[in-house]
C-alpha cells in the first residue's frame, strides 16, 4: 500500500511512493539519501532530527512523510551554499558549538528558525529556544554562544 | 590555515563536514543488497525460555530469516571479560539467550528483512513462551540467602568480592578524640545516552571470507580482537571501521552482543546487514553507569583532621560482566579513596554482584565519580558534623604540590599537581566570604542559597601495561601512531585513538603542524579502520592525548631525526650546525642554506642522494607505553538557589579550576570540560535509572528519564592551574572525564548547604524538587518533634 507524494526538499521537487506509515525523518535519510537529519530518539524528545516544513523547525520523525505531500522542507544539506555557511553554521564552526557532531543538525535547524523568530534573543531565551534538542557533549555552553554570535552577525 | 602550535585554540578540522550533514556514521553506511535487522528482546527481568515460535516472522512480508538463539549458539560463543580480578566468577555470557533471559532487553533472537520497518514488523511476531522467574535488582538485597539467584555459579550473587587499603583505619578510630560520621550514600544508576545510539552494519564477502564491521564503537582495534576470539574468524580476516562516532561516555567501550550476532548473521544470509539501535532499545541493550549502594565513614578530629575513610560497598554488575566492569568499581574506585588529602588510612571493601538489570560498565568518569563524590561528600559531611567550614577542612588536609610522583596511602603515585593552587584559584574568581555574607541576608528573605566544593583528582591516561596487566588487564593499553609523509611534504598520519567528539583530527594535526612546521591543512589524520594502520587502543579514560598524543609526538620525533639527518646531508652540513624551526633546516651562520621539510621529503623518496645506511622513504611508527598515570585534579565551585516552596534546585553559578597538565587546544579542553560539568549535573540534579523489583524499567525512554536541556545550566567559569605531567613527554593529563567527577559533589554539597540550616545532612542524587521538598519537611518535622520533646522534658 503506498501513497504518491511530491515533496521539495531544498528546492528541488521529489515525487515518491511511499508506505503511510513512512517518517518524513526517514524520507529524507533512506528514499532522498539526505543522511544529514539524524534519527536520535523514538519519542520526539532529542531534536536531532530537526528540519524545516514550510519554514517552521519541525521534529521531523514526529511528521509522516504524506503529510509533508506539497510542502517545502529544508535539511541542514541545504542550508550552506557551497563553502559559504550560513551565520548560525559559522556560529558553530567559530565558538566550538559540536563535539561529537550528531545533534548539530538538528541544532543548527533549530537556532535558524529561533533566530528568523528573535533574531536578538538573550541568553535565556536561547537556551529556552534549544530546550528541545538534547546535546551529551557540550554542556550547551558553547551552542548558547555559537547562537549568539550567529545573532551578532546577523545584525 | 597556518603552521598550529601547542597551545594554541585551532578550530576544528571535523567540522565543516559536521555543520553542513556531510558527516557519515554508521547510519549513514548504504551498502548495495544491504538488509536490516532487529532485534527480539526479554520483556521481562528474568524467565526461562520455553519455545520460540518463529513461524509468523518468517511468513512476514520482506523477511529473509530468522535466528533465535538455539540456532546460532555454536557460532556465536560468549562475550568476554577484559578485566581479571582474584575469583572473579564469569558466567557464560551468550550473544542471544538461549535458555534463560536475566534482564529486560536480553536479545533472545534477530529477524533479518528487506527493510528496517519490515524486521521491526517481523521481530514483533516472534512469540516467544517464557516462564517467569523471581528477579532481584537490588545489588545489596541481592546478596541475602533466598534471594533469586542468577548464576549457578555465583551464590548469593556475588561475582566477586575485592578490598583495597592503606593505614589501619581500625586502630586510627580507637583514639577517643576520633569522630566518626557514618552514612549511607547511594550512587544512583545512570543511562549513558550518547547521541548517536550504537549500530552496526556487517559486509560479508563470501569470497574471501572477509567480515567487515562498521560500528558506533570507541575501540575499533578492541572489537577487532575480541570479535576474532569470541567467534574462531581468524583475526586477519575481521576488518573494523568506527565511522563518524557520535558520543559515547564509555558506553561503547566494549564487544556488544549485536556485534558479534551482525558479523554471524552477515555470513548466513550473504549479504550486508545493518541494525541502528532505538533509543528505547538503546535503554535496555546498552551499557548503564554508577549503581552503588556505599555505607561509608570519614573519621576525624574537632580541629579538623581527618585520619581516615572506610567504604564497604555493593556495586551492581548487572546480569552479566561487560567488558571492563570488574575494573570501575575497584581499582578505579577504590584507588582514588583518598582524593587530594592525606588521609592516611583508607579500609575499602567492594561487593560486585549479579542482578536482573543492563550490565553495567565504564560511564564517564568510570569509578572516579563514585569515588570523589564519596570523598568530597563525605568531607563536607564531617565540616558540618565538627562546625567548621568546608573549605577550611579541605585546605587543613590537603596534599602539599608536587611536581614528580607523590605516593598516597592506596599505593598508587600521584604524578604532579598543586591541589591548594587550585582552590586558591578558584576561590579568587569566587569571592567565598562575600557569598556566605549574601546567603545570611538571602536567607532573612526566604531565598536558599548554598555553595558547595569539590577538589578532586582521577587516575587517567590508560594505561602502563605492566601495571594494568599485573591488576587483571586482559589487554595491553598503551597507544600507537603512524607518520607517514609524502613526496610533497604533506603528511598522513594514523592514530590508534578512535574519536566520537574529542576532535583528534584536530589536536592531533596540531600537534603535528607544531613539530614539523607544516600547514595543519596539509595533514589527513585517519583513525578508526583497522585495515588502514597499526593496532590501536582506543579512546577512553581521558587517555587519547597524554598516551595517543604522546606515542605521535614519539613517531614525529623520529621523522624529525630522520629528516635533520638527511637534511645536513643535503646541505652539506654537520648535523651540529643545521637547526630546525618552523619546517626549515638551515645551517647556521649561512643565510642561503636553507631546506623545506617538503623539499627532505621529497628527497627521502627521490633517494638519488642519501647519506649511507639511510633507506628511502619517509614514514616512522611509534608505540608509547607511559610509565605512570596521568592525573587531573581541581577544585569546583557552585551554588544553587532551592526554592523552599517547591524544592527546585536552580544552579546559579559553576566555577571550576582543573589541572590538565600541558594543554594542546585549549578550545577543546574547555568544551569537554563544560560537557562534563553537565553531565555531573545531570546526575546531581535529574537524571536516574529506576527499576521495579521484578526488572521492569520505568525510565525507559527519552520521555521518562531526564537528560538535562540547555535551560538547566549557567554558564560555566573556567580556569586553570598547569602541573605538566611528568608521565608523558608532552606533560599532559587528560580532560574528558573531570567535569564529571568534579560537578555531582560539588553541586549536591551546595544543594546541602543550602538546606543544612534546617538540619538536613545528606541527601541522595538526584536531587529532584521532590526529594528536596521531602528532605526540608523531615527535617523541620524532625525539628519540631526534638523542641516538643525538650519542651515536655522541661514541664
Amino acid at each position: 500500500m503506498s501513497t504518491e507524494i511530491t515533496v521539495t526538499v531544498n528546492g528541488t521537487a521529489h515525487p515518491a511512493s511511499v508506505e503511510p506509515r513512512l517518517l518524513l525523518a526517514h524520507f529524507l535519510r533512506d528514499v532522498l539519501n539526505l543522511t544529514g537529519t539524524h534519527v536520535g530518539c523514538d519519542t520526539s524528545q532529542c531534536g536531532a532530527c530537526t528540519v524545516h516544513l514550510n519554514g517552521e523547525a519541525v521534529k521531523s520523525c514526529t511528521v509522516f512523510a504524506v503529510q509533508a505531500d506539497g510542502a517545502e522542507v529544508t535539511t541542514i544539506e541545504g542550508l550552506a551554499d557551497g563553502d559559504s555557511y550560513t551565520n548560525v553554521q559559522q556560529g558553530f564552526w567559530d565558538e566550538h558549538g559540536l563535539q561529537c557532531g550528531f545533534c548539530t543538525p538538528g541544532m543548527i535547524m533549530t537556532s535558524e528558525a529561533l533566530l528568523k523568530q528573535n533574531p536578538d534573543p538573550s541568553e535565556d531565551e536561547i537556551r529556552a529556544g534549544i530546550a528541545g534538542n538534547y546535546c551529551r557533549c557540550t554542556g550547551y555552553q558553547n551552542i548558547v554562544n555559537a547562537i549568539g554570535a550567529a545573532a551578532k552577525a546577523g545584525s | 590555515m597556518a603552521v598550529a602550535t601547542f597551545g594554541e585554540s585551532v578550530k576544528r578540522t571535523e567540522d565543516p563536514r559536521l555543520i553542513t550533514g556531510r558527516g557519515k556514521y554508521v547510519d549513514d553506511v548504504r551498502l548495495s543488497g544491504m538488509a536490516h535487522i532487529a532485534f527480539v528482546r526479554s520483556q521481562y527481568g528474568h524467565a526461562r525460555i520455553k519455545s520460540i515460535d518463529t513461524s509468523a516472522a518468517v511468513d512476514s512480508p520482506g523477511v529473509i530469516a530468522v535466528f533465535t538463539g538455539a540456532d546460532l549458539q555454536e557460532e556465536l560463543g560468549g562475550l568476554p571479560v577484559g578485566w581479571m580480578l582474584p575469583d572473579l566468577k564469569q558466567p557464560a555470557h551468550p550473544p542471544l539467550a538461549f535458555e534463560t533471559v536475566r534482564y529486560l532487553g536480553d536479545a533472545v533472537a534477530v529477524v533479518v528483512a528487506d527493510t528496517a520497518y519490515q524486521a521491526n514488523d517481523a521481530a514483533a511476531l516472534v512469540n516467544v513462551d517464557y516462564e517467569i522467574l523471581p528477579a532481584i535488582v537490588n545489588a545489596e538485597d541481592a546478596t541475602k540467602d533466598g534471594a533469586p539467584l542468577l548464576h549457578e555459579e555465583a551464590p548469593n550473587n556475588i561475582g566477586f568480592d575485592w578490598e583495597v587499603g592503606g593505614g589501619d583505619y581500625g586502630e586510627a578510630i580507637k583514639d577517643p578524640d576520633v569522630i566518626v560520621v557514618k552514612e549511607r550514600i547511594v550512587n544512583q544508576r545512570l543511562i549513558p545516552n550518547s547521541m548517536e545510539t550504537r549500530g552496526v552494519v556487517a559486509d560479508y564477502d563470501a569470497g574471501k571470507g572477509n567480515i567487515t564491521l562498521y560500528t558506533s564503537t570507541q575501540i575499533p582495534h578492541l572489537v577487532k580482537l575480541l570479535f576474532s576470539l569470541v567467534t574462531g574468524w581468524p583475526e586477519q580476516k575481521v576488518r573494523v571501521i568506527a565511522p563518524d562516532v557520535g558520543g559515547g561516555f564509555g558506553s561503547k567501550l566494549y564487544l556488544y552482543a549485536e556485534e558479534v550476532v551482525a558479523g554471524i548473521v552477515a555470513r548466513h544470509v550473504q549479504r550486508p546487514v545493518k541494525w541502528i539501535e532505538s533509543r528505547s532499545e538503546a535503554y535496555v541493550s546498552t551499557a548503564h553507569g554508577r549503581d552503588h549502594i556505599c555505607d561509608v565513614e570519614i573519621a576525624g578530629k574537632q580541629d579538623g583532621e581527618i585520619v581516615g575513610i572506610k567504604v564497604d560497598l555493593y556495586a551492581n554488575l548487572g546480569a552479566y560482566i561487560s567488558t571492563f566492569a570488574p575494573l570501575i568499581p575497584t581499582y578505579l574506585f577504590g584507588l582514588m579513596l583518598g582524593g587530594v588529602y592525606k588521609m592516611p588510612n583508607i579500609e575499602c571493601k567492594v561487593h560486585g554482584v549479579f542482578t536482573n538489570t543492563t550490565p553495567v560498565d565504564a560511564y564517564r568518569g568510570a569509578g572516579r565519580p563514585e569515588a570523589a563524590y564519596l570523598v568530597e561528600r563525605m568531607v563536607s559531611r564531617f565540616a558540618q558534623e565538627i562546625g567548621r567550614d568546608p573549605i577550611v577542612v579541605r585546605r587543613k588536609n590537603m596534599l602539599q604540590a608536587h611536581k614528580n610522583g607523590r605516593e598516597v596511602t592506596t599505593g598508587v603515585m600521584y604524578d604532579s599537581g598543586d591541589y591548594k593552587g587550585n582552590l586558591n584559584k578558584a576561590l579568587e574568581i569566587f569571592d567565598y566570604r562575600q557569598f556566605r555574607a549574601d546567603q545570611r541576608a538571602a536567607r532573612r528573605e526566604g531565598k536558599l542559597l548554598g555553595v558547595g566544593i569539590a577538589a578532586y583528582i582521577e587516575i587517567c591516561g590508560m594505561a602502563p601495561s605492566a601495571v594494568a596487566s599485573s591488576l587483571g588487564a586482559g589487554a595491553g593499553l598503551w597507544e600507537s601512531s603512524n607518520v607517514r609523509l609524502h613526496p610533497t611534504g604533506k603528511a598522513t598520519i594514523y592514530i590508534g585513538t578512535s574519536p566520537h567528539g574529542q576532535g583528534h583530527e584536530t589536536t592531533m594535526a596540531q600537534l603535528v603542524s607544531s613539530e614539523l612546521g607544516i600547514p595543519v591543512e596539509d595533514i589527513e589524520v585517519l583513525h578508526g579502520d583497522t585495515d588502514m594502520g597499526q593496532f590501536g587502543t582506543g579512546t577512553f579514560g581521558s587517555r587519547s592525548i597524554a598516551v595517543g598524543g604522546a606515542a605521535l609526538f614519539n613517531s614525529l620525533q623520529k621523522v624529525k631525526a630522520k629528516t635533520h639527518r638527511l637534511a645536513s646531508h643535503l646541505l652539506e652540513a654537520d648535523p651540529k650546525f643545521v637547526t630546525f624551526n618552523n619546517g626549515t633546516f638551515a645551517v647556521e651562520d649561512i643565510a642561503d642554506k636553507t631546506l623545506s621539510i617538503q623539499e627532505v621529503a621529497g628527497q627521502a623518496y627521490a633517494a638519488a642522494n642519501l647519506p649511507p645506511g639511510m633507506e628511502p622513504g619517509l614514514e616512522e611508527v611509534s608505540f608509547f607505553d607511559p610509565q605512570n598515570f596521568a592525573w587531573p585534579n581541581g577544585t569546583h565551585l557552585c551554588v544553587v538557589e532551592v526554592d523552599q516552596d517547591t524544592g527546585k534546585v536552580e544552579v546559579q553559578r559553576y566555577v571550576a579550576v582543573d589541572d590538565f597538565g600541558n594543554v594542546l587546544n585549549p578550545m577543546i579542553v574547555d568544551g569537554m570540560t563544560h560537557g562534563g560539568v553537565a553531565q555531573g549535573i545531570g546526575q546531581a540534579l535529574s537524571e536516574a535509572a529506576v527499576y521495579t523489583d521484578d526488572g521492569q524499567l520505568l525510565s525507559g525512554s527519552l520521555m521518562d528519564y531526564a537528560l538535562p536541556s540547555a535551560d538547566m545550566f549557567p554558564m560555566m567559569e573556567l580556569d586553570r592551574t598547569v602541573s605538566p605531567s611528568p608521565s608523558n613527554p608532552i606533560g599532559v593529563k587528560g580532560a574528558g572525564e573531570a567535569g564529571t567527577i568534579a560537578a555531582s559533589p560539588a553541586v549536591m554539597n551546595a544543594v546541602i548547604d543550602a538546606i543544612a540550616h534546617l538540619g538536613v545532612k545528606h541527601m541522595d542524587m538526584p536531587a529532584t524538587s521532590e526529594k528536596v521538598w521531602r528532605a526540608m519537611q523531615d527535617a523541620k518535622e524532625a525539628r519540631r518533634a526534638e523542641r516538643a520533646a525538650a519542651r515536655s522534658q522541661r514541664s
